[in-house]
């Protein structure tokens, strides 16, 4: 491809793309009802109630900064109620033949099939990411999540072929701000399959879509007590996990909060999964499709505003293409639209919260003073909401804080190696191991890749893809127990 | 392979040029197809298609009437005077004089003529390049050449390499478009291997081209994408800007936007103009007017208001 030397002229300026606006997009508002009360109460024993104690909190809309509804703020009363409703509960429902209770499980994901839109607006209103995303991905994938435990419901037999599973009693849940309805869906969904009952607390910044879901429950008219809903602070949940009647306690989270919950509950006897942080290493060879390669690192660090446990939040780039492939990803970056969640066209929506908002740029400042080289795309904030444009640092090196650090945001560190063995090395250097990402044109640098890197999940030649039927779940600190799939059912029977 | 002109071996160039992988691509494409183009946007968008369609008729039925008939449909598509002309007629070389007549000296429309034994190319170098120098001659202003398949599948990257130099300096002043025929090549790493080779003997001005419309596989979001890639490397690391033209299966207004905005978010603003950009189409234009039409009065013309069948422009 190289021009003949006679054409070279090296005193002009390089050659570079221009992404203006000689063709700009019009706003294109998703404008589907989201169908928001003014209050929402606990959902405990099959009805909204207040909180014993009266007291309420408010959601915002993280892209306007305005009050979407009010919510009840569950206090240890309340928990203890919505244990005794579900272990109540538990006899009939774990006695229900398998194939009743999967005929409530697709009922619940026809459903949200139905009122997808809907849902899907009331996520981004609530978390701030974009309608593209919870429209095509979130809602979607929930609703999958209830269709494939559905069809295990009456299959348990099946499930550990020679010996008897059996359902625990009730299940503590506590979920977190990033997938606020597909992180319910992977905690309901199986528990539900295997005959479990259930008391979930979402997220404090995020709880719109479960207790929407709660309206779900009532239309599918799942037995009162079966799934209990109660929203408020993270001290909600510590009550709800502590609780005695909890056989089970499921947890996604931050690493820290998973190990005071481990020490909490220490000694309990309850079984324990926890899905925690992450700090993935995607893997660039030299020899990858780089285009395709560049794409994946987007959709790695800067899906869900790389407020993803399993991001791709360090880029181990070979050096031979290092320089490219920082500045395709850079190139990319300006054709990525950060702006209004609502907007059909919006590829980055608004950070979760203000608090969030601030640890993402105290990491930036860290990372400038610890001398790594920071490049952000160019973008004009709107005068409210919390948004962060995207973020990449180069001349990382492995002790640099956003190198070892969860940052749960769209801040991208580039790191560079010579040789496999070197990638593995930096790619395993770190206390967390829940996915990886492998780039390369060689089936067999893959395979070996894959059993070496200690992560949950590596995907190969992409990043971020999810299915029901695949486990989910992490090395290290990144957690324990399975999601998805034979073994994340598992994790919610008893095995004999 | 000739010797005399150091071909690039087949291995060495596709390990220069890079691999494309398939999954990728297409999902990254798919994410064209999620943009929502509206209302200001919308028009915006559907006149630059009217104005970078190349309008074609490319059958043996051909007349110098019917092709009267094309010319005429391309210089005004519409009775409203804010739809610009198409960007060009694309015709066989037969009726290049015919069009040249309807078109007059200096149409702003342009006449473009397929050569080099359209679409197969299965003769001697000589009688293809004659075409050209001919087709030229009777006034085209640009030449859509197709490249030899059957050479590169052999793994004769020289020759295709050679053959493309060969037309480039038949063509003289008449601009260039390289047709690769996808359908042919079959791989994704193909069409970027074919692309990266046809790129480096072509000047600014010239374009690559998708397909003849004459194989079941034509222009797809995906192989344009793939082919706008390597025009974006070639570019970066030349500076030669070279255009593109993807031809055959762009049917609707809709499909066409999706394409733009392909070429808005890979190539960026520079390559949207009919100097940069084709549409090989026929039936495209009506769907375009249409949807301008829509836009204008709020609701779509009667059908029998534009002709389905290019065959009676």
């Amino acid at each position: 491809m190289a021009p003949p030397a006679s054409s070279r002229r090296p005193r002009r300026p390089a050659p570079e793309l221009l992404f203006g606006d000689l063709w700009p997009y019009d706003p294109a508002p998703e404008t589907a009802d989201p169908r928001i009360r003014p209050e929402y109460g606990l959902f405990i024993n099959g009805r909204f109630t207040p909180a014993a104690d009266g007291s309420r909190f408010t959601s915002i809309n993280p892209a306007t900064e305005r009050p979407l509804t009010e919510l009840a703020r569950g206090g240890p009363a309340d928990v203890d109620a919505a244990c005794r409703a579900a272990a109540a509960a538990f006899p009939r429902w774990s006695r229900l033949p398998g194939a009743e209770r999967g005929k409530y499980l697709f009922r619940l994901a026809r459903l949200l099939q139905d009122r997808a839109r809907e849902f899907a607006v009331a996520e981004t209103m609530d978390n701030g990411k974009p309608i593209r995303e919870t429209r095509d991905f979130d809602v979607p994938s929930a609703a999958a999540h209830f269709f494939y435990h559905a069809g295990w419901a009456d299959k348990l037999a099946y499930l550990a072929p020679g010996r008897t599973v059996a359902p625990l009693g009730v299940v503590g849940q506590v979920i977190p701000w990033n997938f606020p309805l597909l992180m319910l869906a992977w905690k309901i969904a199986p528990a539900l399959a295997a005959g479990n009952c259930v008391v979930l607390k979402p997220a404090s910044h995020t709880p719109l879509t479960a207790v929407k879901l709660a309206e779900l429950l009532e239309e599918a008219g799942l037995p009162p007590g079966v799934v209990n809903i109660v929203t408020g602070p993270g001290a909600t949940g510590a009550h709800l996990l502590a609780h005695p009647l909890i056989r089970k306690v499921a947890f996604t989270g931050s690493t820290a909060v998973g190990k005071v919950i481990l020490r909490s509950v220490a000694g309990a006897g309850k079984r324990l999964t926890m899905e925690l942080g992450g700090k993935a290493a995607n893997i660039v060879f030299a020899d990858a499709p780089l285009d395709q390669a560049v794409e994946g690192i987007v959709n790695g660090i800067f899906f869900n505003q790389g407020q993803v446990c399993c991001a791709g939040s360090r880029l181990l780039v070979q050096e031979a293409v290092a320089e490219r492939v920082v500045a395709q990803l850079r190139r990319r970056l300006q054709a990525l639209r950060v702006g209004d969640p609502l907007d059909k066209n919006t590829d980055l929506g608004a950070i979760v919260s203000r608090e969030q908002r601030g640890v993402i740029r105290g990491y930036l400042r860290a990372g400038v003073a610890e001398g790594a080289e920071l490049w952000q795309a160019p973008f004009r904030p709107p005068a409210r909401g919390f948004f962060v444009a995207p973020a990449v640092f180069t001349g990382v090196s492995q002790s640099h804080r956003i190198a070892r650090e969860e940052i749960f945001g769209p801040v991208l560190s580039v790191l560079t190696f010579r040789t496999v063995e070197e990638a593995v090395e930096k790619a395993n250097n770190t206390p967390y191991g829940l996915s990886a990402g492998v780039w390369t044109d060689k089936g067999a640098l893959i395979l070996r890749l894959a059993t070496e890197l200690r992560a949950g999940v590596v995907w190969a030649n992409t990043f971020n893809k999810f299915d029901p039927s695949s486990p989910f779940g992490g090395y290290k600190e990144s957690g324990f127990g399975r999601e998805g799939g034979r073994h994340g059912l598992l994790d919610y029977c008893a095995v004999t | 392979m000739r010797a005399s002109s150091a071909p690039p071996a087949l291995r060495r160039w596709f390990a220069a040029v890079g691999p494309v992988d398939r999954v990728g691509v297409e999902e990254r494409v798919a994410k064209f197809t999620t943009r929502s183009i509206k209302k200001a946007a919308k028009v915006q968008g559907l006149k630059l298609a009217v104005s970078m369609v190349d309008l074609t008729t490319l059958e043996g039925k051909d007349t110098p009437g019917k092709v009267a008939s094309l010319c005429r449909k391309a210089l005004r598509p519409h009775d409203d005077p804010a739809v610009p002309p198409a960007a060009a007629v694309c015709l066989y070389p037969a009726m290049v004089r015919a069009a040249r007549r309807a078109l007059g000296p200096r149409s702003p429309v342009r006449l473009a003529s397929v050569a080099t034994a359209f679409p197969s190319g299965q003769t001697a170098l000589a009688t293809r390049l004659a075409e050209v120098r001919r087709a030229v001659a009777d006034g085209a202003d640009e030449i859509d050449m197709v490249i030899n398949r059957g050479a590169f599948l052999a793994g004769e990257l020289g020759r295709v390499r050679d053959e493309i130099a060969a037309v480039v300096a038949t063509c003289g002043p008449a601009a260039l478009k390289v047709i690769l025929e996808v359908g042919e090549l079959e791989t994704y790493d193909h069409i970027r291997a074919a692309s990266c080779l046809a790129l480096g003997e072509l000047r600014p001005g010239d374009f690559i081209k998708t397909s003849t419309g004459k194989t079941g596989t034509n222009a797809t979001l995906a192989n344009t994408q793939v082919m706008l890639e390597a025009i974006r490397d070639h570019y970066l690391e030349t500076g030669v800007a070279i255009g593109m033209k993807p031809a055959g299966g762009i049917r609707t207004a809709k499909q066409a936007l999706h394409f733009l905005v392909a070429v808005k978010e890979t190539l960026g603003d520079a390559w949207l103009t009919p100097a940069r950009y084709r549409f090989g189409a026929s039936a495209l234009l009506n769907d375009l007017v249409r949807q301008l039409e829509k836009e204008r009065t709020g609701a779509y013309p009667a059908p029998y208001a534009f002709s389905e069948a290019a065959e009676s422009y």
